[in-house]
């Protein structure tokens, strides 16, 4: 019954995101405000719909439901959208729906298209330290992927300026100013997220295999990514690096972000892979 | 009933001309409060701006009215009346109105898509409500004029891009900045566009400027204008560590800033942007200095370039523009054709209106025992066997009136009613459809 519902609310979710990156789209290329207001009301339907799917099947599961990779990218989507949503309230990016709308609908198809069998609650899996572990790390990657979508909206203007030939999306961009703002404001959050997650994840591997760091390939790349991230923010904070290098530092990390999310658990076996396979 | 424009514009008068009007404009006398010496005008609105005087006004004897406005025209800019005859328009109904249209979404404008034009015809719209010189007719059809024009404002880029160079510069700094009420501007030199562009600035919420100049007086003059503070040329460079925006406009001959000079001192001002705006000729800064991160410098070429474009796109938009102007025309024709059926109406149901009170009195005196419930019942089934009888010929007459054929049904009606036999009722103000 539970899962019925819950199957529901996903497909139901995914076409609503489908249709509000319609609706993104076409904001894209009227540039109307109704249209755009539109768009956000159903991009926040879809994201009430699928939190709501993820809390029925984590209670059905007795663990966070982020074990399997369709139930990671589908919590990742909506992780996403909730940080475009908040970030839009706050700093008004209308234009950034129309990359964060298309993802969010791809990531759902992903997720449809992986098996999505339910992980059986082990002790392993019901951990704080997990939740923790998973909760930061995944609020981390959306708010990376927001940067991501900001700097390449970034690097388009600024070429558009550079240039001196304004293009066709001059007038639907927001200022160079708020765009590296974004990335700032989702750096300044995002990476002490990732730290506590990292951390966590740490200290729970301490508990469970005795030793924190097992070169797992999971766990390599997370630290090339959160070393990439701490460059970014120590070139930000002490040196003052902003605009250009910034915004293609933020889609650098978030390469890496998703190779160690998507890459290493489909091709690389090792700790994270335990749950993803069975 | 017949809907005029008379008026002239830049287009239709050469500049003596336009100076009479753009001092009529300044006018403190309202040409409304002539309006009781105009017998042929019913309803009336005036527009006048620097570049345009217009009478729009209903009457029933267009010649008549026409010459009055005319003649009000005439003594109001204080020419000889055949030179003010020469350089006129007169628009009737579905010209009229189409005009109107058109001027308030700046179509007519000088400058194609300037947005204060609806501004001014607001305000002439709420100075003849004052008069009340405004009716049915006029005020139906004012609001429809702001709507289209919010329409076409929403629906077409008509306004959308910056069309002066100053302008130009404007909007870039915003592309660059965001808001520009934290920033910092600095002019150096003061040519006369320079200070267009700071006003510019100024009216974008910039209160912060600083002005650079050889000579100190200017410089100190400028200071106060701007409310800016003063800095020594010879400190110039320095001075860029804490501004973002530089309007450049000195009489130099070599170029006052280059990379070079610039490179070390975007380092300490850790990166933020800094936009030059170039427009004094030949350059003040090496064209170099574009080349650097986060600095973006436009000189007067590009900034021209940019408003070329920008007209060019303002040109393609205003024939968008157009075709909603003709549709909603369209549509307030068809409105305006439904009046036409009005006055018969209202005489249908003040006649059948009559002879059920009449009647009613004659019933009641002959009944004196009845109640108020009953007396109410009476009434309440009188009033709606009348409204039920009277529905369907409404209807029709209402079906019929965006017709050719409507004048031959309306006396139809007001013979097979016998209408006309009584005092045809004035066109009441108030009604709007009957």
């Amino acid at each position: 019954m539970g899962q019925g519902m819950e199957h529901v609310l996903l497909i139901l979710a995914a076409c609503v995101y489908c249709i509000g990156s319609v609706g993104y789209f076409v904001f894209l290329v009227r540039n109307e405000e109704n249209v755009h207001r539109a768009a956000l009301g159903i991009l926040v339907a879809g994201a009430v719909f699928h939190g709501t799917a993820i809390v029925l099947r984590s209670a059905a599961a007795g663990h966070l439901a982020v074990t399997t990779l369709s139930e990671a990218l589908s919590f990742f989507a909506w992780l996403m959208v909730v940080a475009y949503v908040l970030i839009q309230n706050r700093l008004r990016l209308r234009v950034l729906g129309s990359f964060v709308a298309p993802l969010a609908a791809a990531f759902m198809f992903g997720s449809a298209i992986l098996p999505s069998h339910m992980i059986p609650a082990t002790p392993l899996l019901k951990s704080t330290w997990v939740w923790i572990h998973v909760s930061t790390l995944f609020g981390a990657n959306a708010l990376f992927a927001v940067a991501c979508a900001a700097g390449i909206l970034y690097l388009y203007q600024e070429r558009a300026i550079k240039r001196k030939r304004l293009g066709p999306l001059y007038g639907r961009l927001p200022s160079l100013e708020r765009l590296d703002r974004v990335n700032h404001v989702c750096l300044l959050i995002g990476f002490p997220l990732m730290t506590v997650g990292l951390l966590a994840g740490f200290l729970y591997a301490s508990t469970v295999w005795k030793s924190p760091w097992n070169w797992d390939p999971k766990e390599i790349f997370a630290l090339i990514t959160w070393l990439i991230y701490a460059v970014l923010l120590h070139e930000r904070l002490a040196v003052g690096w902003r605009g250009r290098r910034a915004a293609w530092l933020a889609i650098l990390g978030f390469s890496a972000v998703l190779i160690t999310f998507l890459g290493v658990n489909l091709f690389l076996k090792g700790h994270h892979t335990l749950f993803v396979t069975q | 009933m017949d809907i005029y424009l008379v008026g002239m514009n830049h287009k239709t008068a050469p500049v003596d001309i336009r100076e009479r009007i753009a001092q009529v404009c300044r006018m403190d006398a309202n040409p409304l409060e002539q309006r009781p010496h105009c017998k042929a005008v019913e309803e009336l609105f005036f527009l006048s701006t620097c570049n345009r005087v217009e009478f729009l006004f209903t009457t029933r004897n267009g010649s008549d009215g026409v010459e009055e406005i005319t003649d009000l025209m005439v003594r109001l800019i204080g020419l000889p009346k055949e030179m003010v005859l020469k350089h006129f328009y007169v628009h009737k109904n579905l010209e009229a109105v189409r005009h109107l249209f058109r001027v308030a979404s700046g179509l007519d404008s000088m400058v194609v898509g300037e947005p204060q034009i609806l501004g001014q015809i607001k305000d002439a719209y709420r100075e003849a409500t004052q008069y009340r010189t405004v009716g049915v007719v006029l005020n139906r059809l004012l609001h429809k004029t702001f709507s289209v024009a919010k329409r076409v404002r929403t629906e077409t880029n008509i306004g959308c891009h910056a069309v002066s160079v100053s302008y130009a510069a404007v909007e870039l700094a915003k592309k660059i900045f965001g808001d520009l009420r934290d920033k910092r501007v600095m002019l150096v030199g003061a040519g006369e566009m320079a200070e267009l562009a700071a006003e510019h600035f100024r009216g974008q919420g910039v209160r912060d400027m600083v002005v650079v100049n050889r000579t100190l007086e200017r410089a100190v003059e400028l200071g106060r204008r701007f409310h800016a503070q003063t800095v020594p040329f010879a400190h110039f460079p320095d001075a860029l560590l804490d501004v973002d925006i530089v309007l450049c406009s000195t009489a130099a001959a070599q170029p006052i800033l280059t990379a070079a000079d610039l490179k070390p001192r975007m380092r300490k001002r850790k990166n933020r942007p800094l936009f030059f705006i170039d427009i004094a000729m030949p350059r003040n800064v090496d064209p170099k200095v574009h080349e650097i991160d986060n600095v973006y410098l436009y000189d007067i070429d590009d900034l021209k370039g940019i408003v070329d474009l920008n007209l060019s796109e303002r040109r393609h938009e205003a024939e968008k523009a157009q075709f909603i102007i003709d549709t909603e025309t369209l549509q307030f024709q068809q409105w305006l054709q439904t009046l036409d059926v009005v006055p018969t109406i209202i005489a249908l149901r003040r006649k059948a209106e009559s002879i059920r009170q009449a009647e009613l009195r004659k019933t009641l005196s002959q009944l004196p025992g009845l109640g108020d419930k009953e007396k109410e019942a009476i009434g309440v089934l009188t009033e709606s066997m009348i409204k039920k009888l009277l529905h369907d010929p409404i209807v029709f007459l209402k079906k019929k009136s965006v017709r050719e054929s409507k004048k031959l049904y309306v006396s139809f009606t007001r013979q097979l009613f016998n209408l006309d036999q009584e005092d045809a009722p004035a066109r009441s103000l108030d009604c709007t459809d009957g």
